[in-house]
């Protein structure tokens, strides 16, 4: 038996480390670290509520701009506030922008070197790479002359013996399968997908001003003025031709690049529909609306809860039921740690008990993640691409059920094959060629509004704080890439007093609970083949699978106003918060319901 | 057999001409607002053939100025500069994990002494011993001095690794700082904003390549050819401001028309940043041409001396020379007035809750940003 830990888990936003115990070739148990902690939630106390969008984008910027819209909902949804059409439509196309281009990302730069070997890629013979190119896509750069090249420049950086990034790979690694050709091929992608986040994130810069990190969206609407006679205007008629060639672009890149790249990968990786199945349950709120945030009917991605596998009962979601343990992680309850308590009347009390750094192994009996362990009616969860892709499916969506149903029959594989590392992988693809799909509805509704010269970006009615009430709460929820996000504010006096994200992160990397029940990570490790405990590149297979984001993954909840860290460091406590009463849970969770 | 190749011997493989190289050593010059001659200087320098060698460590971050890095435009010739350097160390993208990563930093400290380069993102937490941040067991703080400490220099892009930024907010709970105060002494520059512009990232990489040194800095160590210019005085929208054209709300007929963001609360009359004029994603646009005011990203502890955001800025900071406040009217002249008086209420309260030391006093450099602001 060994202890086999990768710290730090590379390819991946933040800081994670994974512990598993190795016995006879597979994973017996594994456990989930998350090692950063900041604080963001307790920094915004005190602040406008109409800016905290532009505090919580911070908490990631991998995952940037999703984290300001859950912002600015929450805040409307307090405030009692409707946003115009263009804004919600400027909203979606940010929103599926940001999804689509998260998951090419994803694939090439963050998990396609878990299955492929660049230095195989010197052994490919370009003519056979540009044949099997041509035999599974339509994309114009497959000549032989294309490979050739490709080939030629990784020969010359294994030549000049400074591999620069690639210097630390597995190269050699017995688990990598792919022949020759495909891992050329890919290597070839890899080049390409950079260039095409870098061209298709431009509808960011456009409608945010600047990727990561946007800077466009209000409490009410978005700043992004539009007017089909204003040159000046940030939406005008030469903006939506710019918008339809990067969608039309990115269309073509997921279609005749991404799908059939994952299709080829997966073929020659199938014993991976096996492997890293997890948990059985999955979440997800849904978004992308065709109306109102409020009425999820008219949402793109559906909302609803699966659990033990069974796709036959799709369960509505009762946000009332999430509550948060911290029996394994760095943070203290006041009634004790076998509890557990829902984000209302959370606490967070860091407390961390682990071994004095530098350090070799965690005590997991013990606490052992920066992270806290939510659960749905005390159960874990799974949230993000694959989730989603499952609940669409048990909803009965068409085109959702249409595509799984071919890609399945691709491997002549049941749905229940899924339930695995590969299958979210060929979850995310499906998901982002739908999304992909679906831009330039978005994009014409836009123009056709402007075009019928409506003009409305921003409803100012509640902009003010002279308009607000005393004191109000509200939450935003949101499917960012990475699976569910909520965010919850409390307002009192115009400022904020309690500010709190539930995030898609901390539901897959979360720790154990109470009743010892593994995270999401934890349990779809178990029974992971490991070919050599020296290179546990498999555990980075199921992991990556997942699409870690770490710094999204650790927030605090401070229900009770507080606090802590050294005081010669945070200083005295504003007055004013010292005071906050706790959000009694039954306001707070009847709020929430209210909304669901 | 070890080949080695110049970066202009690599682009012309590439099929990169020689004229685009150029091109782009002359939009290098430009952004170092080095003379045109310059760029047969940085073509020299970019044609060595061994390759130094840079780390890239994450702290307490957000990974938005490793995103920003991947959002660099004109591959074609920018990707040869990442190949002018051998980028071994990078959690966010490198190849290697675990045991691998660490024995591939561990290498370039060892092997590498006093000659690669660094680039920091992330705010290092120093309450608690720095349990706040581990990798591979050992603390931010610990790894920040080893690795830095044995650079040839060091780059701290975007706000947190240059002044703790949004972590050392208040009340700063983990006891975050910028890499400068967590290691003092060390050979850095700079690179604030949220994230850094690549581009000027680029272009301190390449003025080192060529020149040996780090670009002329300001007292803050920021590079001059970035922070040395107010956003204000660049600004595509200035002339609306010199000719009174405000935004009075969100989506009005002034917003649609691109005019002053001033009211609705720009900070750019107090930021230095060549934001206007580098432009983000390939040029294509940056905040204020967004319709949204600057929020001074790159300016000192902005997180807790710029805001509220909404708020407007007390002093109409100089009009432009033609246009005084009698032509203005008085009407405004009023207004602002009335702005200065509610602002400096908002001063007063801001200082007590947000920068400073925690006891309610300002930083010697909170006092210090605000000096600089009121001679702005």
């Amino acid at each position: 038996m060994a202890r086999v830990v990768i710290d730090p888990v590379t390819r991946i936003e933040g800081h994670l480390r994974i512990e598993t115990e190795v016995n006879g070739g597979r994973v017996t148990d594994a456990w989930s670290s998350g090692t950063m902690f900041r604080g963001i939630e307790l920094i915004l106390r005190g602040r406008d509520p109409r800016e905290a969008w532009i505090w919580a984008q911070r908490i990631c910027g991998v995952c940037t701009t999703v984290h300001a819209l859950a912002s600015v909902r929450a805040v409307e949804n307090a405030l009692g506030i409707d946003i115009p059409d263009n804004a919600r439509l400027v909203r979606n196309i940010i929103a599926g922008s940001q999804n689509v281009q998260d998951h090419v990302v994803h694939f090439y730069h963050l998990h396609a070197l878990d299955w492929v070997d660049v230095t195989l890629a010197l052994k490919a013979d370009p003519a056979k790479t540009s044949q099997l190119a041509q035999s599974i896509s339509e994309w114009p750069k497959s000549s032989t002359t294309y490979f050739k090249g490709v080939q030629d420049r990784v020969k010359a950086l294994v030549a000049s013996r400074q591999l620069s990034l690639f210097s630390s790979g597995d190269w050699g690694h017995p688990a990598y399968q792919l022949p020759p050709e495909a891992n050329l091929l890919a290597v070839a992608h890899y080049i390409e997908a950079l260039d095409m986040q870098r061209d298709f994130i431009r509808i960011h810069a456009v409608l945010g001003g600047k990727n990561p990190h946007l800077q466009t969206y209000l409490v009410g609407g978005m700043s992004t003025a539009i007017d089909g006679n204003e040159p000046e205007a940030v939406i005008n008629p030469e903006r939506i031709t710019l918008f339809n060639e990067l969608a039309a672009r990115a269309k073509t890149f997921v279609q005749q690049v991404y799908i059939p790249d994952v299709l080829a990968v997966a073929g020659f990786y199938k014993e991976w529909f096996g492997y890293g199945e997890g948990l059985g349950n999955f979440m997800a709120y849904g978004d992308l609306p065709s109306g109102s945030i409020n009425d999820p009917a008219g949402f793109f991605f559906p909302r609803g809860v699966l659990l033990g596998r069974d796709l036959a009962n799709l369960h509505p979601v009762d946000p009332g039921k999430i509550a948060e343990y911290v029996t394994h992680s760095w943070y203290e309850y006041s009634d004790g740690d076998q509890v557990s308590r829902p984000p209302a009347v959370g606490e967070t009390n860091p407390k961390y008990s682990g071994p004095k750094p530098p350090f070799l192994v965690l005590d997991t009996d013990a606490k052992y993640s920066w992270l806290k362990a939510p659960r749905y009616d005390d159960k874990p969860m799974e949230v993000g691409p694959l989730a989603r892709t499952l609940i669409a499916y048990a909803s009965g969506d068409a085109q959702v059920k249409k595509t799984v149903d071919a890609v399945l029959a691709k491997f002549n594989a049941p749905p229940t094959a899924l339930f695995s590392t590969l299958g979210r992988i060929a979850a995310r693809a499906i998901e982002a060629d739908l999304v992909v799909q679906k831009l330039p509805d978005w994009i014409a509704q836009l123009d056709d509004n402007m075009a019928h010269g409506d003009v409305r970006i921003h409803n100012g009615d509640k902009w003010d704080p002279e308009s607000w009430p005393k004191s109000c709460a509200g939450f935003g929820l949101e499917e960012a890439p990475r699976g569910s996000l909520g965010h919850w504010v409390e307002i009192e006096n115009k400022k904020i007093v309690n500010y709190q994200a539930i995030v898609p992160s901390t539901w897959n990397a979360g720790p154990r609970d109470a009743h010892g029940q593994r995270g999401a990570y934890e349990a779809a490790l178990l029974n992971t083949p490991i070919a050599d405990p020296e290179r546990p590149l498999e555990v980075l297979r199921t992991v990556h699978s997942f699409d870690p984001c770490l710094a999204c993954a650790v927030h605090v909840v401070d229900g009770k106003g507080r606090s802590y860290g050294r005081d010669v460091v945070a200083g005295p406590e504003p007055e004013e918060s010292t005071s906050l009463p706790p959000v009694p849970a039954a306001q707070y969770l009847a709020s929430v319901r209210g909304g669901m | 057999m070890v080949i080695e190749e110049s970066v202009l011997e690599t682009c012309r493989r590439r099929g990169v001409s020689r004229r685009r190289f150029m091109q782009f050593c002359g939009t290098m010059a430009a952004t170092l607002a080095l003379p045109k001659s310059y760029a047969q200087t940085i073509a020299g320098a970019l044609s060595q053939k061994r390759k130094p060698v840079l780390v890239w460590l994450e702290f307490q971050d957000c990974a938005g100025n490793t995103e920003s890095m991947l959002r660099t435009t004109h591959p074609t010739v920018e990707d040869v500069v990442l190949e002018t350097l051998s980028w071994e160390y990078h959690e966010t993208i490198m190849a290697g994990y675990g045991k691998h990563a660490e024995a591939a930093l561990k290498r370039v400290v060892d092997e590498e002494k006093g000659k690669y380069l660094v680039v920091v993102e992330g705010a290092i937490p120093t309450a608690d011993d720095g349990i706040y941040c581990t990798i591979g067991g050992r603390t931010a703080l610990d790894i920040a001095t080893e690795v830095c400490g044995g650079a040839a220099a060091t780059i701290a892009v975007g706000a947190c690794a240059w002044d703790g930024g949004l972590v050392r907010s208040n009340p700063n709970p983990t006891g975050a700082v910028g890499l400068h105060e967590a290691v003092p002494g060390i050979k850095i520059v700079n690179l604030p904003g949220c994230p850094h512009n690549s581009v000027n990232t680029a272009a301190v990489l390449v003025h080192y390549l060529t020149f040996g040194e780090l670009p002329a800095l300001d007292p803050e160590d920021r590079p001059l050819f970035a922070y040395g210019q107010l956003i204000h005085d660049q600004c595509e929208r200035r002339a609306h401001y010199d000719a009174g054209r405000y935004v009075q709300a969100w989506g009005d007929e002034g917003h649609r028309k691109g005019w002053c963001l001033f009211k609705m609360g720009c900070k750019g009359p107090e930021a230095n940043y060549n934001c206007p004029t580098v432009r983000w994603n390939n040029a294509t646009s940056w905040p204020v041409k967004s319709g949204h005011g600057c929020i001074a990203c790159a300016s000192s502890r902005f997180w807790d001396t710029k805001s509220p955001f909404y708020e407007r800025l007390p002093h109409p900071a100089g009009f432009g020379v033609d246009v005084t406040a009698g032509e203005i009217g008085w009407t405004v002249v009023a207004g602002v007035a009335a702005a200065t008086a509610a602002h400096a209420v908002g001063h007063v309260v801001r200082d007590h809750f947000h920068p400073g030391n925690g006891d309610g006093t300002p930083t010697e450099k909170a006092k210090a940003e605000k000096q600089t602001t009121e001679v702005n």
